[in-house]
């Protein structure tokens, strides 16, 4: 099916999100669209699943102008969406969630599961998804799962299929596979919207590449462009991807942490006896798909989950049953991974957030009052040092976007007398600038002698940084290696293959 | 295991009741007033309905029907015009004094909803649903009768000795919450309501026992002696007015309230813990702990404005002195947005209906008419989509988009 967007425009308020976006989709084509967090992308495939209504422009399925007031409508003219976090019933069978909604029935109205899972049989056979209609999604894996939601969709007959971040969640070898998939569709017809901000993804498996860039587009590309040149077009300038990194000079063992089991909020055991040091001046990157006991490791290092056995030294000093008080006090700095939730008050200002765990004392208080001026003073500083673009200190820190708001967060955490700093997915949602601009604070904080953690389920940021590499996979470490191991190898360790 | 992960990653839902508090907390100014308005319209509407002579000049319409709709207008402005003359000023007064007593009158009722409304406000802050200020105000009742009837001491001492044991008192009932918020997970607002219960038959007990609260040669009524006079609020400006201290203690709250929510650090952490308790916690700060500690100082205000009753009554006190000012300060403080100025503001509005229904009563408008605008006032203030229609009000657009635009303004500026 071709489909065409004209001169689609929709705006919030005074802000125009998608500005005049035309592009046409050939039939089997597999078109990906680029562009940094709130570009607009999200914006225009709701727009096309009829999710939101546009403002102006229209679309044309088959040259035939079309108009989706739901996803119901979409879905029907053949245009399916597999979303960033899956919409399965974990409890539901395979068969049961592809005909959710439309179910086949019997005579008398009985769901007719045969039905279901025939069809789920045939597509996935035709398709090489290798999947068990009656197995349950809870016991699928990830990969698994969203290819479910592939099916969902042709289950549909799904002629445009928008894959909206699907790499996110998988590991390397399950995006090889997912591509392979995609592939196959494109060859019997299916046209792919493919979103990402992954450039490398974007040229191995596109065969045109649309940049969009605050809510226009700005240029085609060919899936031949190098990264830079496409990380370019994305920001608007040059970008340099490489972070500049001297050779580790390493100093003392000061991050010791020995046989830690963490269980979660369910009493699952999410890190499951593991040990590992960190000399000062080194990065040592955790990778690991995501879910694998990374989050928790990260939070009984801090001291906001309780320790199930082991311990956690830092320079010497015993951290094992401190509170997270102690913790950074002990000159821990922490970047987590969901900075809305742990990392920012979103209704403070700049200001207020940049003195977030500092008010029990000097520099930010003076006995029990707020030492205002001086607050205002290091948010000065801090909000210059780290190129934090706001309007004013007093700026709440939820309107700022989320480079910036992260920018904020490292700003708070790199200020402090620091020893060791955990930064968990640093430039999870963040532009490409910004990216750029924490890596290097990243690396002057293990040149300046810090021991540095850094944990991460995106490849390219562990190959950056990393001065060694421990890989996650269900709550162990299969193996810690040097920064130079191959993204293959990686890929396996991070399936659970051990080197 | 990763998989399980992704499925439990379903953003964690925020506690309604918090999200819902932080809704109306961030009502602006404009829709406040626009909601008084309209339960004062409504009250109005109540007033003309069922007033005797507005029906029957209705049920003869015809007959006259510019008479009909003066009756109208009359009966509002009689009810209303009460209100102001028993609130505010009374214009009909012979001399100055007598015309400036109804405002006076509205300050002596409004000190005690002020600092209760300021104890509420301080936990709502905290992100704390804590609907306990009546439980805490009685057993502060409890413990400054006990002091202002059963002990001897000098003049202002005595007074100052009964209201710190109110505060205390009320500080222990409120400990009581936090404690079981933070050890046990229980919810404040089970545990509040369930402990006024506990503390409406607590202070009943106590008035009833010969040995601590029951008046002299008192009987089977639960009833206590007069505070002595040593303990007793003493009038601010003469017999002419019934003013006391309590006002001069409003104020010091209020003033105290502010500095701790906006300048203090522990006010700073409070207001940390409401917005955003888990950022709190990677904070290193103990957000049990602050619910307790919150609670306490919170209870500690509920403690002011049970002196304030309890040291300034006449002829004894029963369990009906604590005069509904516990829950009026949920109203109030929501009313106020939880801010030291708004609650002022919101006690001064509900203690000019206090001091203004009798003369509403003697006008022969139902004062209850009052009740029905403060109960219409917090609906509008808690359902904003009921005040955008009614005033046509645009609705605010999604915040994201909004935040997205701020933050396009701030690369411009740059």
């Amino acid at each position: 099916m071709k489909l065409e967007l004209r001169n689609i425009t929709k705006r919030f308020g005074t802000l125009v999100a998608n500005d005049s976006i035309s592009l046409t989709l050939k039939p089997g084509e597999i078109l990906s669209l680029l562009g940094e967090n709130g570009a607009g992308k999200s914006t225009l495939m709701n727009v096309l699943y009829g999710l939101l209504q546009p403002d102006e422009g229209q679309i044309l399925l088959d040259d035939k102008q079309v108009k989706f007031s739901g996803p119901g409508e979409a879905m029907a003219a053949g245009v399916g969406m597999v979303h960033q976090h899956f919409m399965l019933i974990p409890v539901f069978t395979v068969a049961e969630n592809v005909v959710l909604g439309h179910e086949p029935t019997g005579k008398v109205g009985n769901l007719d599961l045969d039905a279901a899972r025939k069809l789920v049989k045939e597509i996935s056979d035709r398709f090489g998804f290798d999947i068990d209609p009656d197995a349950k999604i809870q016991d699928l894996p990830v990969g698994a799962q969203q290819r479910v939601e592939i099916i969902k969709s042709l289950a549909r007959d799904a002629k445009i299929l928008v894959l909206d971040e699907p790499t996110a969640v998988l590991t390397p070898q399950e995006t090889d596979e997912l591509m392979d998939i995609m592939r196959g569709l494109s060859k019997n017809g299916t046209s792919i919207i493919f979103i990402t901000h992954k450039l490398r993804e974007v040229q191995k498996v596109a065969d045109r590449i649309i940049v969009i860039r605050q809510g226009k587009v700005v240029s085609e590309a060919s899936p031949k462009a190098t990264a830079g040149e496409l990380a370019s077009l994305m920001v608007g300038r040059d970008v340099d991807l490489d972070t500049q990194k001297n050779k580790a000079k390493l100093g003392a063992e000061t991050l010791v942490v020995k046989d830690l089991t963490v269980l979660d909020d369910r009493n699952q055991q999410m890190v499951n006896g593991i040990s590992f040091s960190v000399h000062d001046g080194e990065i040592l990157a955790i990778a690991g798909v995501q879910g694998n006991g990374q989050t928790e490791l990260a939070e009984a290092i801090l001291g906001l989950r309780k320790i199930h056995s082991g311990s956690i030294e830092v320079a010497g000093q015993d951290l094992t049953k401190s509170n997270v008080r102690q913790v950074l006090e002990a000159g821990v700095g922490y970047i987590p991974e969901d900075r809305k939730k742990d990392g920012l008050v979103g209704q403070f200002t700049i200001a207020e957030n940049l003195m977030l765990d500092g008010s029990f004392g000097r520099p930010f208080a003076k006995g029990v009052q707020i030492d205002f001026a001086k607050r205002d003073e290091i948010a000065a500083k801090l909000i210059k040092d780290f190129d934090i673009r706001t309007p004013s200190a007093d700026t709440l820190a939820k309107q700022l976007s989320g480079g910036n708001q992260q920018k904020v967060v490292v700003a708070r955490e790199m200020s402090r007398d620091l020893r060791v700093l955990i930064a968990s997915q640093p430039t999870r949602g963040v532009d490409v600038g910004s990216i750029e601009f924490i890596h290097e604070q990243i690396v002057a904080a293990r040149d300046a002698g810090k021991t540095v953690v850094i944990i991460s389920t995106e490849l390219d940021e562990v190959l950056a940084l990393a001065d060694r590499i421990a890989v996650m996979y269900r709550g162990r470490i299969v193996g810690i290696v040097d920064a130079k191991t191959t993204r293959e190898k990686l890929g396996k360790m991070m399936a659970g293959i051990a080197a | 295991m990763s998989k399980k992960k992704d499925l439990a990653k379903v953003k964690p839902q925020q506690d309604r009741a918090t999200s819902v508090l932080h809704e109306i907390m961030a009502g602006d100014p404009v829709r406040i007033a626009l909601s008084i308005l309209l339960g004062f319209i409504i009250g109005a509407i109540f007033m003309v309905v069922f007033d005797k002579n507005v029906v029957k000049a209705w049920s003869d319409f015809g007959a006259d029907p510019i008479y009909a709709i003066s009756t109208v207008w009359w009966t509002i402005q009689d009810g209303y015009g009460a209100l102001f003359r028993g609130s505010i000023f009374n214009f009909n007064a012979n001399d100055f004094i007598a015309a400036i007593r109804p405002f006076t009158e509205t300050l002596r009722f409004a000190a005690p909803l002020i600092m209760a409304g300021l104890g509420v406000a301080l936990t709502f802050r905290v992100g704390l649903f804590n609907i306990g200020a009546t439980g805490q105000i009685l057993v502060g009742l409890a413990g400054s009768t006990f002091v202002a009837t059963r002990l001897e001491m000098p003049i202002i001492i005595h007074m100052l000795v009964a209201v710190f044991a109110a505060v205390v008192c009320a500080m222990i009932w409120g400990i009581i919450v936090g404690v079981l918020k933070a050890r046990t997970g229980a919810h404040e607002v089970i545990v509040t309501i369930m402990l006024n219960y506990v503390a409406l038959s607590l202070f009943t007990y106590l008035l009833r026992q010969p040995e601590l609260l029951l008046e002299e040669n008192g009987g089977g009524t639960p009833k206590s002696d007069n505070p002595d006079g040593t303990a007793r609020l003493g009038l601010l400006f003469g017999d002419e007015f019934q003013l006391h201290y309590g006002l001069i203690f409003a104020v010091l709250a209020t003033v105290f309230y502010w500095w701790l929510m906006e300048k203090s650090a522990f006010g700073f952490r409070f207001r940390m813990v409401g917005h955003n308790p888990s950022a709190a916690r990677a904070a290193g700060i103990k957000v049990e702990n602050t619910f307790v500690w919150a609670l306490a100082i919170s209870a500690g205000f509920s403690g002011l404005a049970a002196a304030n009753q309890g040291l300034s009554v006449d002829g004894g006190l029963t369990t009906s002195i604590e005069a509904g000012i516990g829950f009026d300060a949920i109203t109030v403080a929501l009313l106020g947005g939880s801010r030291a100025g708004g609650v002022v503001m919101a006690g001064l509005l509900f203690g000019a209906f206090k001091a203004g229904s009798p003369t509403m009563q003697v006008a022969g408008v139902s004062p209850e008419v009052l009740g029905v605008v403060k109960a219409l006032i917090v609906l509008f203030i808690a359902a904003p989509p009921i005040i955008r229609a009614f005033y046509r009000l645009p609705v605010p657009g999604p915040k994201v988009f909004e935040a997205a635009k701020k933050a396009k303004e701030a690369k411009v500026i740059k």
